[in-house]
């Protein structure tokens, strides 16, 4: 059971842990990249002309 | 503008606009997390919107001054779920089995490519994908996730370090589809070894 466990193996040597810590930032950094990517695209205008629109349909419906 | 339109919306219509300026300044963010989330860049469009527009509807419920990144993508991901009704928990992978392959790379500095990555994160379960993205990617505090995904902090932390982990081992041991074929393969070939070691202890 307890072997069982996802901790890290206490008899691993911490050189494997280093590797593992580096690796685990070499995707991190990659996977900002991979969001950011999309964050910095250009917004299509269809956004803007779908929020405009909803904007428009409440000032007619007033309330 | 009429006098009453003027008095009516002076109050909601200065929130409005302040909703709204901040609301598309976010549209980039909802982008990205919605690609995260569909994979296909037309559907993860067409989510942010859906998205965009009910957030837009529900200004009212919004509190000014609290986190509007959170909230918006929170209806983001309620909208993807309710969407998508089909048993997505039922597809997940075992997670430990693939955590327990984790091999060692030649060079863990060597740059992780992007098709990989996008494969290796396809390959995780929806609820690690998504609590690895908010917090490794999306720049969200472990709270702020839980509170996105409605679920506890803890939770958050525990998926987000299997997630970690599992892609670890995912990308080292090239489970993911390295040529357009069937995805799974590699990772269900995996799955079985470490089953097949896990029922023998």
């Amino acid at each position: 059971m307890i072997e069982n466990m996802p901790s890290p193996d206490p008899r691993k040597p911490s050189a494997a842990l280093d590797e593992a810590r580096l690796r685990q930032q070499a995707i991190g950094v990659r996977l900002r990249q991979m969001f950011d990517d999309v964050v910095n695209e250009d917004v299509p205008d269809e956004f803007l002309d779908i929020l405009r629109r909803a904007d428009e349909k409440k000032a007619e419906q007033g309330s | 503008m009429s006098v009453e339109t003027a008095t009516r919306t002076s109050r909601d219509g200065a929130d409005d606009v302040g909703f709204k300026r901040e609301l598309v300044q976010l549209i980039p963010h909802l982008r990205a997390f919605a690609r995260t989330l569909c994979g296909d860049a037309t559907a993860a469009d067409d989510l942010a919107q859906d998205a965009m527009v009910k957030a837009w509807d529900a200004r009212a419920s919004f509190q000014m001054g609290t986190n509007m990144k959170a909230w918006t993508f929170m209806i983001l991901r309620n909208q993807f779920y309710s969407e998508k009704r089909r048993s997505w928990r039922q597809t997940q992978l075992d997670q430990e089995a693939a955590e327990r392959t984790l091999v060692a790379v030649d060079d863990p500095e060597a740059p992780v490519a992007l098709d990989e990555l996008r494969q290796g994160l396809a390959m995780l379960p929806a609820e690690q994908r998504e609590a690895l993205i908010l917090v490794g990617a999306g720049g969200f505090a472990y709270e702020e996730a839980a509170e996105i995904c409605d679920c506890a902090v803890g939770t958050v932390k525990s998926r987000v370090s299997r997630a970690r982990r599992a892609l670890h081992a995912i990308l080292d041991t090239g489970a993911y589809d390295r040529d357009g074929a069937s995805a799974g393969d590699a990772m269900r070939a995996i799955l079985a070894d470490a089953e097949r070691l896990s029922t023998a202890r």
